[in-house]
């Protein structure tokens, strides 16, 4: 039995309502395309980042050295030439001897990857395969992309035992479809005339490629207990399911009311949150969407009961902040570039360096003494504890995944931050050790002695002269 | 145990330029200005300099260099050895250190120590931004928190409050009363660069630069020199009648515990606190709250001022506030503390301050301190902090008769 054996998801805290874009941009294309609103990733977020996430929320409870292996889907990964998959099979600590790579360049590269996966566990080749999707894509100012787009991340483990949900088949389609496209170099989606990308892309491939999966596979479109229809027009989401003839309550909800259309995520996303209600023996049917279409059919097992305890979406659509400013909003994606002053300048980075120190910088880990048992951040050689002081008797131990507590803590309004005042503090570890961390996702307002935080993997700074994205950990209050 | 430096060394000559905003001078201008006042005052040839430290800078290297040598060059020092050396906002203390262990060793009779910063051809307001500057390590440059100096500093004053039951409303009175103190004492030194009198309303009420301190709870940002003439103390008296007297020279330096390590409180700065213990031995003072008639300290903020008095034993722990309050460190207390107006008000010129310290010291201890003038000083001591409270170095120097 090959499939998902667990699953996990992202959506960032912060919330745009759309009626500010298009108050702000007064464009009809802005006004018409969707009501609700929209995930919004921080300054501090990008695709890397909030894959992370997801794949942490994903590996709860699960050692991660029996990760064998990390897809990657998205179309805005942070770098031409750097594998997005490194970073984050980096920055979640996993093993060095695993597969790694990104799938990209379509927004059907989320079910590719995770079909890709299951065929790598079937064939045997690898035993744990994470499959992360996140996306960040933009809209030009006065747009419906920047309208419908939204930011958000899934993850789910592939594997041959404890499998909560296995694959039974797929269908795919490929066309060379030029409904939006994105030079390399390029921000902004470009898009051809909306209703032909409706009528000809949207409501023609998702029906064809579920049909085909029905038709391979001798199925009745009825035995499905969810359906995932990841099509980007409200009306013609209910089209297809009712052209499908599927009940109301065969239709996996929407997400772009609340979340937005999350590219290659987007698929993956609904198939997260179809599982977070699915019951033992549920089949569940997911469409992708992207130069083409992809179809996959589950059938859920009595293990989903063993994976309950995520965030998942549920967790992640409840824990949320109004974004109220569509400046704030436009500046952190650098639409409106602010003024960063002297201050706000990057200095070089040692890439040597960055790689000698990969374990204490990207996953978080310091040191433990075997003498004395003292945690300490970053790796010591020579232990911290006064009443200790060994030399070379040390094993990592990972911080990242350790909650903690605010010791001291200050708003800052002379540094810079892409949202001020920023924020930072001495942070308490729950089992030992201690260091200073920039908050993010807090309110100045909030911060308070004795707070509980966790970490969260962001992008610590740009360095757009020498083309690098600096990622770090920073501490913030837990989500839920 | 080592019989420390007291009484060993004596200072005989001393140079303080005026802090500001010096726009027209550069890095050799202020060290040259600093050696004007230092050679006249000790009465020396400038060949009679056996050895010469240079404090900082750490942000602004003269022209020729990242190294002793802006001063050699600037002063046409004779091919003497002449070194920089560096620790943070301790340099100038660190460069003091270095003259009076080569007197006090007898590797020369004469030796100068000379600080210098010239912190506004940064660019900055405030200290420029560190990743700049490799002052922090590029690894912590990633890993450290993106700070700035009164973030940290504030941190102090977060734990502070929070440990002893204070209010946000009376903690900032008590640290606006500090501010208020220095600026009351600033106003009357023409070398200090702020010259102003501020009300603690005024303290109380001003913008916040990182919670909870505001603008006046910060340090000015200035250039400026100070140099200091050592020598050995059974020769002083062949240069002036008022040589003034090295009691004790002690620094401290972090382990790294405060930083990474949860038994530090963060109310206290404990680097100071063991320079301070350390530098009372070697001095033989067993009651500094009585016996050290005035002190100079490292107040980059009100609330370093603040727990600083604790740490040197001047307040009990947990107590400095009736001490604030009452007036104790004022110009007119029982134990004055910034007598010339502090950092607060001569601004922070990193290489400078340590030495600049010592200059109110020596001018107080020989009763030429104008306005400021305090009644029979007997010992003076200075206290200079650089980096941040969890990574701290600190030194502790006490002089007089």
């Amino acid at each position: 039995m090959t499939g998902i054996t667990s699953y996990g998801a992202y959506i960032p805290l912060q919330r745009i309502n759309r009626k500010i874009i298009s108050n702000a941009t007064g464009w009809s294309a802005s006004a018409t395309s969707l009501p609700g609103e929209k995930a919004v990733a921080n300054y501090d977020e990008d695709s890397v980042t909030m894959a992370v996430a997801a794949a942490i929320d994903c590996l709860t409870g699960i050692d991660r050295n029996n990760v064998g292996g990390l897809y990657f889907a998205t179309t805005t990964p942070p770098y031409r030439e750097r594998q997005s998959a490194g970073i984050i099979a980096t920055a979640l600590d996993l093993r060095p001897d695993i597969r790694a790579t990104d799938f990209t360049d379509a927004i059907k590269a989320g079910t590719h990857a995770l079909l890709a996966a299951c065929d790598a566990v079937k064939a045997g080749s690898e035993k744990n395969i994470l499959v992360c999707a996140s996306d960040c894509r933009l809209g030009r100012p006065g747009s419906a992309q920047e309208v419908i787009f939204g930011e958000a991340g899934a993850a789910l483990l592939v594997g041959d035992a404890d499998v909560i949900a296995t694959l039974e088949g797929s269908y795919t389609l490929t066309y060379d479809f030029m409904d939006q496209w994105r030079a390399d170099g390029e921000k902004f989606n470009r898009v051809w005339e909306d209703r032909w990308v409706r009528d000809e892309g949207y409501t023609k491939f998702i029906p064809q490629a579920i049909n085909g999966l029905l038709k391979k596979y001798n199925l009745n479109v009825k035995d499905f207990a969810k359906v995932v229809i990841p099509c980007i027009y409200l009306r013609e989401h209910q089209g297809i399911a009712k052209a499908l003839q599927l009940d109301e309550k065969q239709v996996q909800k929407e997400m772009l009311t609340t979340v937005g259309d999350t590219g290659t995520a987007n698929s993956l996303m609904m198939l997260v949150s179809a599982l977070e209600d699915a019951k033992p023996g549920d089949k569940i049917l997911v469409a992708s969407y992207g130069n083409g279409a992809d179809a996959m059919f589950f059938q859920v097992t009595e293990h989903i009961e063993k994976v309950r305890n995520r965030r998942g979406i549920k967790k992640h659509l409840a824990s949320k902040k109004e974004l109220t400013n569509y400046e704030r909003y436009s500046s952190f994606r650098d639409i409106i570039t602010m003024e960063a002053g002297f201050r706000g300048e990057v200095g070089p980075t040692r890439v040597s360096m960055a790689w000698r120190e990969r374990k204490v910088i990207l996953a978080l880990c310091g040191a433990r003494c075997k003498r004395c048992g003292t945690p300490q951040y970053p790796y010591q050689r020579v232990c911290v504890n006064p009443k200790c002081g060994t030399i070379d008797e040390m094993e990592y131990y990972r911080f990242s995944d350790k909650k903690g507590r605010v010791f001291s803590y200050t708003s800052d309004s002379l540094a810079f931050s892409a949202s001020p005042p920023e924020m930072y503090g001495v942070v308490d570890f729950d089992g030992g050790g201690r260091f200073a961390f920039n908050f993010t996702d807090c309110e100045p307002g909030a911060l308070a002695v004795d707070m509980p935080l966790e970490m969260t993997f962001r992008r610590k700074y740009v360095d757009s002269v020498r083309g690098i994205h600096g990622y770090f950990w920073k501490a913030m209050p837990p989500r839920a | 145990m080592a019989a420390g430096i007291k009484d060993k060394v004596a200072i005989i000559g001393m140079g303080c330029t005026k802090f500001g905003e010096l726009w027209d001078k550069s890095p050799e201008d202020l060290m040259i200005d600093a050696f004007k006042e230092v050679i006249e005052d000790a009465k020396l040839d400038k060949k009679d300099i056996q050895a010469a430290w240079q404090g900082g800078p750490e942000f602004t290297p003269g022209s020729v260099g990242d190294s002793a040598l802006p001063l050699a060059q600037a002063l046409k020092l004779p091919f003497i050895p002449v070194t920089k050396v560096e620790n943070m906002c301790a340099s100038g203390s660190e460069a003091f250190r270095g003259a009076c262990y080569a007197v006090a060793s007898g590797a020369c009779d004469i030796a100068m120590a000379l600080g210098m910063e010239k912190l506004k051809d940064t660019g900055y307001g405030g200290l420029p931004e560190f990743s700049h500057y490799a002052t922090i390590g590029t690894k912590h440059r990633i890993i450290g928190a993106n700070q700035t100096a009164p973030g940290m500093f504030a941190m102090l004053a977060t734990r502070y409050f929070n440990r002893y039951g204070i209010s946000p409303q009376e903690g900032k009175k008590m640290l606006a009363a500090v501010s208020a103190k220095s600026h009351h004492n600033g106003a009357l030194n023409p070398k200090a660069h702020l010259r102003r009198e501020v009300t603690i309303e005024q303290i109380v009420n001003a913008p916040i630069v990182a919670w909870p301190l505001g603008l006046f709870d910060c340090c000015g940002v200035s250039d400026g020199s100070a140099a200091a003439i050592v020598c050995r103390a059974d020769m002083a008296k062949q240069f002036r009648s008022d040589p003034v007297y090295v009691k004790a020279l002690q620094i401290a330096a972090t382990s790294g515990e405060e930083e990474m390590y949860t038994d530090y409180d963060y109310t206290h700065v404990e680097t100071t606190t063991r320079a301070a213990a350390r530098a009372y031995a070697e001095a033989g003072i067993k009651n500094p709250r009585d016996e050290i008639s005035m002190a100079e300290v490292h107040d980059c903020f009100s609330i370093t001022e603040a727990v600083t008095m604790e740490d040197l034993q001047f307040s009990p722990r947990g107590k400095v506030m009736d001490d604030i309050m009452s007036g104790r460190f004022n110009l007119d207390g029982a134990q004055p503390v910034q007598p010339d107006g502090g950092l607060k008000c001569f601004g922070h010129p990193i290489g400078a301050s340590g030495i600049r310290m010592i200059y109110e010291m020596y001018k107080q201890l020989q009763g030429k301190a104008d306005k400021r003038q305090l009644k029979n000083p007997k010992y003076g001591l200075t206290h200079n902090l650089g980096g941040i409270p969890y990574r701290s170095v600190a030194s502790i120097i006490i002089v007089g008769h």
